[in-house]
């Protein structure tokens, strides 16, 4: 056995690890409360790259229409499905609750306030922010880590404003659009779950969900999904485009994509009620 | 081996015993980390040149190339393409000069959802709008007949070899009719009578249309067949630089173990 080995295997004396493991861990906590600092500065910077791109020509309008039927038309299943289940929850918990406090009458408006101010909104946000969330994630990170990013810089095409602008667009503008599906076929299944059990027609239903509702009611809330988008196509575009690693970055990018959208997404709710409940009183 | 320069009337331009020099690198220095991957690397390239990078495998030949065509930025040094420095610019202002330059991947990096066809169609989509559909088409079939991958028009990247693969990859980036050409290992994983057709096909670019390249290769071979000159990096630096036979004649061990072994 030579010296070098000996030394190396008996280790440096104790109190030279203390000093060793003393900066060792001084600089994991650094790193850990730096960390999301960090993280948030590369997402602010990365933001506005993706603004001034979108902002420049040449435009992407191939591109971005591309994206529309991947975002909003192959969404429309599954997020519709979504909206149906809830509808019928909200239909048989509101029937039970309201029964016991005798406010059956109540019925109507309690669904499609439901479903169109809170429900609705959430649940699509969180249905778009897995499958479109991780899919675009995944799409990215697999471009980034066999170089087909930096094949398309290499082309003179600006990345930004082809992969993440058209998609963060595309996420933006069909939420709105995807909410409102889900919240018809939530009234719908309400409507029709409510009517198996009790006489009520859609039309009753429609006018006394309805009545004395306005604008503000309904609009703001839909409308707020345009920053679900927002949040959606920007977290998973950023995730995607800093991807290392090969095969276990690309996966560690589509779940961080889906978790990170679905908690800021909800974080942000917090705030849109609030700023709507002011704002559109 | 010795060179006159003379500043032309643009900025930072020169030119080298009578031709322009189109790539002029000063000083790179390049780390990742404590890796220290280029140290003061200084070259040049003029039109209708072809210059071979060599050394051994992590010395930093791909991080130059990237470097060259700005994906990467250097630590420090400049990089010049037709007299303007790359530093300091946006990423469109570095775009309007990357539509002159093609640029080969190593492993080809073909968009893997388009197919072949679609992929050397790719940046004349965005940058040919001008031509008509069925132009394009002409142009796509003719750039994948002279890499001999005519008759993969419709197949997916996954479905061919990765030699097949770099074929496509060269046609991509011949798409626009580039003045500056930087190939990484345009050679490797070919059949030596593909690798014949792909030096005769930088050879009729560099003598016709007075294309630049810069080619980083392990064959030498390759190397010596179609290159004016060859630099020979080791540990960050250019160890020599010259015409083949300056590499031949030189005393440098590293140089003559380098040829031994090739």
């Amino acid at each position: 056995m030579s010296d070098r080995q000996v030394t190396a295997d008996a280790g440096p004396p104790a109190s030279e690890r203390e000093d060793l493991l003393m900066p060792s861990a001084f600089n994991s906590v650094i790193d850990m409360i730096a960390g999301p600092f960090e993280w948030f500065g590369n997402l602010g910077i990365f933001f506005w790259q993706v603004v001034r791109a979108a902002v420049t020509p040449p435009y992407e309008w191939r591109e971005l229409v591309r994206q529309l039927d991947e975002v909003g038309s192959k969404s429309l299943p599954l997020v519709a499905l979504a909206g149906a289940a809830v509808g019928v929850v909200i239909s048989l918990e509101a029937r039970y609750s309201l029964s016991r406090f005798g406010a059956k009458s109540l019925f109507p408006a309690t669904l499609v306030y439901s479903v169109v101010q809170v429900m609705g909104p959430i649940i699509t946000g969180l249905v778009v922010s897995g499958r479109v969330g991780a899919g675009m994630g995944a799409e990215l990170a697999s471009m980034k880590v066999t170089e087909q990013i930096d094949a398309i810089e290499a082309s003179a095409i600006n990345p930004f404003r082809l992969l993440a602008a058209t998609r963060i667009l595309a996420c933006i503008l069909m939420l709105p659009l995807l909410t409102l599906a889900a919240d018809l076929c939530g009234l719908l299944t309400g409507w029709f779950a409510q009517a198996m059990v009790e006489p009520l027609s859609f039309h009753q239903f429609i006018e006394s969900g309805f009545k004395g509702a306005t604008f503000n009611a309904f609009l703001p809330p839909t409308f707020k999904t345009a920053v679900y988008g927002l949040i959606i196509g920007l977290i998973a575009c950023f995730q995607g485009m800093h991807t290392r690693g090969g095969a276990e970055g690309v996966g560690r990018a589509a779940t961080n994509s889906v978790v990170l959208a679905s908690l800021f997404l909800i974080l942000a709710d917090v705030v849109l009620v609030k700023f709507i409940l002011v704002v559109f009183p | 081996m010795t060179a006159t320069y003379d500043i032309s009337a643009k900025q930072g331009e020169a030119k080298e015993d009578g031709r322009l020099r189109v790539v002029a690198v000063d000083n790179l220095h390049k780390s990742f980390g404590s890796n220290h991957v280029l140290e003061g690397i200084s070259l040049s390239v003029c039109s209708g040149e072809t210059m071979a990078v060599l050394g051994r495998s992590g010395t930093g030949k791909s991080v130059l190339l990237r470097l060259i065509i700005g994906l990467d930025k250097p630590d420090s040094g400049s990089v010049c393409i037709h007299g303007q420095d790359l530093a300091g610019l946006t990423l469109d202002q570095i775009g309007a000069i990357r539509i002159k330059m093609g640029f080969l991947f190593q492993h080809a990096a073909l968009y893997d959802s388009l197919t072949v066809a679609e992929n050397v169609a790719f940046p004349l989509q965005h940058h040919r709008r001008e031509m008509s559909r069925s132009e394009q088409s002409d142009r796509v079939r003719q750039l994948l007949a002279e890499v001999g991958m005519d008759g993969n028009l419709d197949k997916m990247p996954s479905d061919i070899s990765g030699g097949m693969q770099k074929r496509v990859g060269l046609a991509r980036a011949l798409a626009l009719e580039p003045e500056i050409l930087l190939l990484d290992e345009p050679t490797a994983g070919l059949d030596p009578i593909s690798s014949g057709e792909i030096n005769d096909l930088v050879l009729t670019l560099q003598r016709e249309h007075h294309m630049a390249s810069i080619v980083v290769t392990h064959d030498l071979h390759s190397a010596r067949t179609i290159a004016n000159r060859l630099a020979l990096l080791d540990e960050g630096r250019v160890v020599i630089e010259g015409k083949f036979e300056d590499l031949e004649q030189s005393d440098i061990p590293f140089v003559r173990e380098f040829l031994k072994q090739s």
